[in-house]
């Protein structure tokens, strides 16, 4: 069993950027590896001139509901989770070369926290055997 | 190995850390870092105020091999002592 985590990142919403985040950084204080693969909209969410803007709430948030999120969802904002993660442990961001491709964009518009761009097969290969989730 | 209530209350520790007001995984990342600022073999004591801290770093302890001692209530909030074994 590799003790790695894997996770797929496809959302660029404020609210599951945090969950992802929030989930990585966990693994990593665990002393597990994490590799994550950005895909579609985290794509657009780590773009280097767009990271520090609001990225919206996800679709579930537009049904009547009876919390709000506070502030920035909890003490460490979305961003955070992930520069902490990496900070701790053993963590791999990667930008999906096809997703890049679709959106028109280049690895170099990445955020710094994106450490290259990657293939799908690097990307399982790396993921064999972990748990993989898909937020 | 856990330790009586007294015990914990008399031990010696190399570092508190005053995670109190942070939400999870805040009060476990903190825990994480300050581990590896002391010295294997001494103890550090968590502050939180977030009720799942105790039992997240009771399997964090457990996940990487270090020492839970166990928790002393505070006035609202738990002091939670971890030994460092590696």
């Amino acid at each position: 069993m590799n003790n790695a985590l894997s996770i797929v990142l496809f959302s660029g919403t404020e609210d599951k950027l945090h969950a992802a985040g929030t989930i990585a950084a966990g693994a990593a204080a665990m002393d597990r590896p994490v590799n994550i693969l950005l895909m579609y909209w985290a794509l657009d969410a780590f773009r280097a001139d767009r990271i520090e803007k609001d990225h919206g709430l996800a679709y579930d948030a537009a049904r009547p509901r009876f919390n709000e999120p506070v502030g920035s969802m909890g003490d460490i904002p979305w961003l955070e989770t992930f520069r902490q993660a990496k900070e701790i442990g053993e963590v791999s961001i990667l930008a999906c070369s096809g997703s890049l491709a679709v959106l028109g964009l280049e690895a170099a518009h990445m955020d710094p926290l994106v450490d290259a761009s990657g293939g799908i097969a690097a990307f399982l290969m790396a993921a064999e055997g972990s748990q993989l989730i898909f937020i | 190995m856990t330790a009586t209530v007294a015990e914990l209350e008399t031990m010696t520790t190399a570092k508190v850390v005053d995670a109190r007001g942070s939400a999870c995984p805040g009060p476990l990342l903190e825990a994480k870092r300050s581990m590896g600022t002391v010295p294997v073999g001494s103890v550090i004591e968590i502050w939180s105020t977030d009720p799942v801290t105790k039992s997240d770093i009771g399997a964090w302890s457990a996940k990487v091999g270090h020492d839970f001692l166990g928790v002393v209530e505070g006035e609202g909030y738990d002091r939670v002592f971890v030994r460092r074994q590696k």
